[in-house]
């Protein structure tokens, strides 16, 4: 594919205030892409751009080269909301079962990737338990879960490693580069600089402002810093 | 098949939350059972036609109600179906009354009336009283029951839907599930479906309750009172769905019901519709409730059939499909395809 699977080049305006301010992106199938940036920049707002949910005031989005929203790219993309969207009073079983229909899995396969899926967030033992009774973790792994229903294409997820603990995150990074291997496209939002460096590329946005791109090793030679962190710093990012 | 897994989570939801489902089937009953126990009637101007009476006995009447005379050749049914509360006849010196019945307090207050009115008391045993509808052990709670049947399935439908479709939207999984790949209209469609069968449940025992437990006067079939809740309860799910979008939380949900759903009651027949204001009265054909109670009066009380009702029955769907099409609409403010 000589075009990124992604092409997005937005603005996006809530009334007078510019959320995101002219971001051009362009994102390879086969990439862990790295979105960082302090809280209130305008990551969430990006990914809902991406996966058709919100739309630009200004410019567009395109995924495999059709102008998003658009409802066959949809079935391509799985999302992950930086809020977990999740039935509580149903079991864990029940919201996947929902979530693979809507997303097109078929009938017949459906047991065996809900089982899948959540044996890669080791919840394979929750599947009947209510959602309202998970932990916060649980949640942030069966929404993870969900998204990975459908085999998707694309990977768009919103900070999916909040609340995990640090050997069930590496688990849940060993597979993000398994679906890499594969040529799935994966963007995550993170805070977390240990992450950040697994990425094969790395977006710094600042203010809706995207101020650097490039792999981990690039954007800290271009900077002379020793970790991302003070990459970003010497970017720009980071201060008020 | 994305609409049938929308309907199936809907019902699972409603499984699992025994709360609200019997909050949606007992509330309505114990509220109909009190009012059963508690209801009274109340005066009103009254219409009455007369034949063949003598001029004296006419002013001395019309100094109570609002006296007509009729030609003698016109037959009774016709003029009480004109909206006459009865007619009385002097012919034959025996004095008839016919009533047009379907109102116990205006049967009572015309009885009353009349023999008040005394043309002599030496007649007043001559006196023969005949009903169009009802009977005379008709008491109020029959005449406003069914409109209560239907205003409490309008209530709890109304607010259970919109509160649940609110909720979708601010535990994020509207968002969701617009992420997905399901159309706008298989999403709505599918509420109506989920929330219709279990309505069709809720409607089914409010209604035999009412009838048989409540002993609610019932002269018609009890398949058209389930016909007419069913589509009344369809009305009030799509509304309350369309009005959710309109509510930022469950608070603001509720503050449409004094707004929406409490003054459908005031033009759906509780309260005679001939008292209400000419400013007011227009407002009556705009509600679903109208339509409904005036149906569920038509079977329950007067025992008429579908040649009666069919005309508030297709309002009622009509009310449905509209609302159906405008929550469509509404929810491109969430995804524009
Ligand atoms: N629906 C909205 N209306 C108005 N402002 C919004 C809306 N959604 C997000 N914002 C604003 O956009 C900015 C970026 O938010 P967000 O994309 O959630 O940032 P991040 O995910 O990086 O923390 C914030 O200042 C937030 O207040
Ligand atoms: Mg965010």
């Amino acid at each position: 594919m000589p075009k990124g699977a992604i092409e997005a080049n937005v603005t996006k305006n809530y009334g007078k205030t510019t959320i995101l301010d002219h971001v051009n992106l362009s994102l390879k199938r086969g990439e862990i892409f790295g979105l960082l940036g302090p809280s209130g920049s305008g990551k969430t707002t990006l990914v809902k751009l991406l996966c058709g949910i919100e739309e630009a005031s200004e410019g567009e989005v395109k995924v495999l080269d059709t102008k998003m929203p658009n409802l066959s790219m949809m079935k391509k993309v799985g999302y992950m909301a930086q809020a977990d969207a999740l039935y509580g009073e149903l079991t864990a079983y029940e919201n996947l079962k929902f979530f693979a229909t809507l997303s097109g899995v078929h009938r017949r396969d459906q047991k065996e990737r809900i089982i899948e899926v959540m044996q890669l967030v080791n919840l394979e033992n929750e599947l009947q338990k209510n959602v309202e009774d998970f932990s916060g973790g649980m949640k942030r792994r069966l929404s993870l879960a969900i998204a990975l229903l459908h085999n998707p294409d694309i990977l768009l997820l919103d900070e999916p490693t909040v609340g995990i603990d640090p050997s069930l995150r590496q688990k849940i990074w060993w597979t993000f580069e398994k679906l890499r291997s594969n040529g799935v496209l994966i963007l995550v939002t993170t805070h977390v600089m240990d992450e950040a460096e697994r990425c094969s590329r790395l977006g710094m946005i600042q203010n809706g402002q995207l101020i650097a791109v490039g792999t981990p090793e690039e954007l800290k030679k271009q900077t002379d810093s020793v970790t991302i962190e003070e990459a970003f710093l010497s970017f720009g990012g980071g201060g008020e | 098949m994305r609409i049938i897994a929308v309907v199936i989570r809907i019902l699972r939801q409603f499984i699992s939350d025994k709360r609200t489902m019997a909050l949606m089937i007992v509330a309505p009953i114990i509220i109909l059972t009190m009012l059963s126990l508690v209801f009274n009637g109340e005066d009103l101007e009254l219409k009455l036609g007369v034949r063949n009476a003598p001029e004296s006995i006419v002013e001395q009447m019309e100094k109570h109600a609002n006296v007509k005379p009729i030609a003698s050749d016109e037959p009774i049914e016709s003029t009480l179906k004109n909206d006459y509360d009865a007619v009385i006849d002097f012919g034959n010196g025996a004095k008839k009354l016919y009533l047009e019945g379907s109102d116990p307090s205006i049967n009572r207050a015309v009885i009353n009336m009349v023999q008040s009115s005394s043309m002599g008391k030496n007649q007043e045993v001559d006196l023969e009283v005949s009903y169009l509808f009802g009977s005379n052990d008709m008491s109020s709670f029959d005449h406003f029951g069914p409109v209560l049947v239907g205003f409490f399935i309008f209530f709890f439908v109304f607010l259970i839907a919109g509160v649940s479709f609110l909720r979708e939207r601010t535990q994020g999984t509207l968002e969701r599930v617009l992420a997905t790949p399901i159309k706008r209209w298989e999403l709505v469609t599918g509420y109506v479906i989920g929330f219709g069968l279990f309505t069709m449940l809720q409607s089914a025992i409010i209604a035999l309750y009412s009838i048989y437990v409540i002993d609610l006067m019932m002269e018609g079939a009890f398949l058209y009172v389930l016909l007419i809740t069913l589509m009344l309860a369809l009305s009030a799910l799509t509304l309350g769905t369309l009005l959710s979008s309109f509510a930022k939380n469950e608070l603001q949900m509720i503050q449409f019901i004094p707004l929406v759903v409490v003054p459908q009651i005031f033009f759906s027949g509780l309260f005679n519709l001939d008292t209400i204001s000419n400013y007011l009265s227009w407002i009556g054909p705009l509600t679903p409730l109208y339509y409904g109670a005036d149906a569920l009066r038509s079977v329950m009380i007067k025992g008429q059939g579908l040649t009666d009702i069919w005309i508030d029955l297709l309002v009622l769907l009509g009310f449905s499909i509209v609302f159906m099409i405008l929550n469509i609409y509404a929810l491109k403010k969430h995804r524009r395809i």
